[in-house]
């Protein structure tokens, strides 16, 4: 597979030389061909200069950025053969739902009845058959997004850039187009490229996906090693709902003096006595599918899962852990 | 459990009459609307139904008093081949010097909404309003020696060579003549300078509202910058450039003092009322000019209407 999407050592550095705003230090990326690829951090991690990069709105202070094995550099974003889904969705307002989705056609010169019949193809790929003739301003945010999608798609990009964009719907909403962005990619074949902040949605959506930390990737791979494997405190603390140990606590739960991970999943209760570890409940939440219960141990607090339907402790009550050894992450950094 | 009270007590006249607003939401608006509605309604409105009034009498040729009876003759005085000129000569500048507005605004406006920040908007803003700030009579004056033979435009265009330059427009019949201070194109120039600002604010103020991704969006999906211009920019900037071209438009119909001082001292419509009501005597027909402002106005409203001009209000 060919890479649709690289970087090498690419910088985007604001501000003035001597006091550097550095947005994006020296990532080195791949993205192949045909993937759906995340993007995950927090705000000002730049993983949306980086989509801002691809899509050319940004330009690197550093490095080369090849699409396809093409260096883009010098090709301003109306050259670019990739397409954005705005977080705003930036629909025209003024334009029809039918003229937005055929503006990259219009300015490209095909003709009225070729883009108008493109349009409703593409407006139907998004199941919005009927409503080619509102304006987005009578349309619901759900809705604005399938414009969007429809408007980006029309032009045949060969990377779709998609910029937080379920961000602003509520949360059914919000998984029922996770289905069908993935629904959407699989069928198209089109490298899909997915900027958020919301770790669950990386972890459900991608194929692969690059975890940013302060302007740098802290850690790029599949979903369950990043999820199972973090490299570093960052990415166990960011991604998942994981317990980050220190050195200390490490070693009093068996490994070396290192930082490590441990999932709540992996956790269980037993009785108070006779066990090494044992602490007081301090909160217990109830998630619907099971409970998560914090315990506080000398130097930490251990969150663990209690499935629905076990038993659950009183809160304040004196607990014992017990835990699955290989579940134990120990991590690079020292 | 504390023993603060459920209700809080009342502070006095202020708690009054919030309650009094909370009880009854439309009274605060009847309260705040009524001054200036009856400022609008008597004193503006009520002069322009004076002004329409006299317009449907007319002069007694003899005497050169005002006949109080309805007719329409005054109107089709207005028809007359020195009137029309008069009306036309009007509407050519007008249009010319809210175009002239408008191309120069342009750049600025789209500079100020886009990429002046903090100081820079400050500096914008002082820029603008500064020529507002002294008279109106200075100004037009300045100018007329800045445009004048003997001043500092055709020095300049000596010393740098380009008095063919200046002598070829000042060539160009209809919008030359003698000096640029006694030709048409010497009016359209100060027209446009004394008007410039009420241009620049309004479409700065719609540009604002144009957000960068939108034109993102549309460099995204292949648009180069002229179609972006033509395809995004403009259209959702045409209610701030309509409501500029309201100001320049009627502005440079109603003056009556910049034709006087700079120019062929061709008459204008302003200048036609004012000599028609003071000199003349004829209320009238000044009344009669007054209102083609007021329905040539009416018309370019329709037809910008018409063409989508504010779609994207």
């Amino acid at each position: 597979m060919t890479a649709a999407v690289e970087f090498s050592g690419v910088s985007r550095h604001f501000g003035t030389a001597s006091a550097p705003v550095k947005a994006v230090d020296g990532v080195d990326l791949t993205i192949a061909e045909g993937s759906f690829f995340a993007m995950l951090g927090p705000s000002g991690s730049g993983k949306t200069t980086c989509l801002r990069l691809i899509s050319g709105f940004e330009k690197p202070t550093g490095g080369v950025i090849r699409i396809f094995g093409q260096d883009v550099s010098d090709i301003p974003p109306n050259r670019r053969n990739v397409n954005t889904v705005f977080q705003d969705y930036a629909l025209f307002p003024h334009m029809n739902v039918r003229d937005n989705v055929a503006y990259g056609l219009m300015v490209k010169g095909v003709d009225r009845r070729s883009r108008n019949d493109r349009a409703e193809e593409m407006l139907s790929l998004v199941k919005l058959d009927g409503y080619a003739d509102r304006k987005p301003g009578q349309l619901s945010g759900g809705q604005r997004q399938r414009v969007a999608l429809a408007r980006a798609l029309v032009n045949e990009p060969r990377v779709l850039l998609l910029d937080e964009p379920l961000g602003a719907l509520d949360l059914k909403l919000r998984e029922a187009m996770q289905d069908e962005l993935k629904a959407l990619q699989t069928r198209l074949g089109i490298t899909f490229v997915f900027v958020t902040h919301d770790q669950g949605e990386a972890l459900s959506m991608a194929d692969s996906l690059a975890v940013f930390n302060e302007g740098k990737i802290a850690q790029i791979g599949t979903p369950a090693d990043i999820y199972a494997r973090p490299r570093t405190r960052f990415v166990a603390d960011f991604v998942g709902s994981s317990n980050v140990l220190t050195p200390e606590v490490t070693r009093a739960f068996g490994g070396p003096a290192k930082w490590s991970s441990l999932r709540p999943e992996a956790l269980r209760l037993t009785a108070a006595d006779g066990v090494a570890l044992a602490g007081q409940v301090t909160a217990i939440r109830y998630l619907g599918a099971g409970s998560r219960v914090s315990v506080a141990l000398p130097g930490s607090e251990i969150a663990l899962l209690v499935p629905a339907g076990e038993a659950l402790p009183e809160q304040g009550a004196t607990v014992g852990l017990a835990f699955d050894p290989a579940a134990l992450h120990i991590m690079d950094e020292a | 459990m504390t023993d603060a009270p459920a209700i809080l007590p009342e502070r006095g006249l202020g708690d009054r009459l919030t309650a009094l607003f909370w009880r009854h939401p439309r009274l605060l608006l009847a309260v705040l609307l009524t001054p200036p509605l009856l400022w609008l309604g008597v004193v503006y409105l009520g002069s322009l139904f004076a002004l329409l009034l006299q317009s449907f009498y007319s002069i007694d040729e003899f005497s050169g008093m005002v006949k109080e009876e309805f007719t329409l003759k005054t109107y089709a005085e207005l028809f007359r081949a020195q009137n029309l000129d008069i009306i036309l000569r009007t509407l050519l500048m007008s249009a010319a010097v809210t175009i002239g507005c408008a191309v120069i605004a342009f750049p600025i406006a789209y500079y100020a909404a886009r990429f002046a920040k903090g100081k820079w908007k400050a500096v914008f803003y002082l820029g603008v309003m500064l020529p507002l700030w002294s008279s109106y009579l200075v100004k037009v004056y300045a100018w007329k020696l800045i445009l004048a033979k003997e001043g500092i435009i055709t020095w300049a265009a000596e010393g740098v060579g380009l008095s063919m330059i200046l002598n070829a427009i000042l060539a160009i019949p209809g919008i030359g003549g003698n000096s640029l201070s006694t030709s048409p194109m010497g009016t359209f120039i100060v027209f446009v300078y004394v008007w410039l600002p009420y241009m620049i604010l309004p479409m700065q103020a719609s540009l604002e509202r144009v957000p960068t991704s939108m034109l993102e969006a549309s460099a995204d999906l292949g648009a180069s910058r002229a179609q972006t211009f033509r395809t995004v920019i403009l259209p959702l900037a045409m209610p701030g450039v309509i409501a500029g071209s309201i100001f320049t438009f009627s502005l440079t119909m109603g003056d009556y003092i910049i034709p006087q001082i700079v120019g062929t001292s061709a008459r204008f419509i302003g200048l036609a009322v004012y000599q028609l009501q003071g000199t003349a005597g004829n209320i009238p027909l000044a009344a009669a000019f007054a209102v083609v402002p007021i329905l040539i106005m009416l018309v370019y409203l329709t037809i910008a209407k018409r063409k989508g001009a504010f779609d994207a209000l």
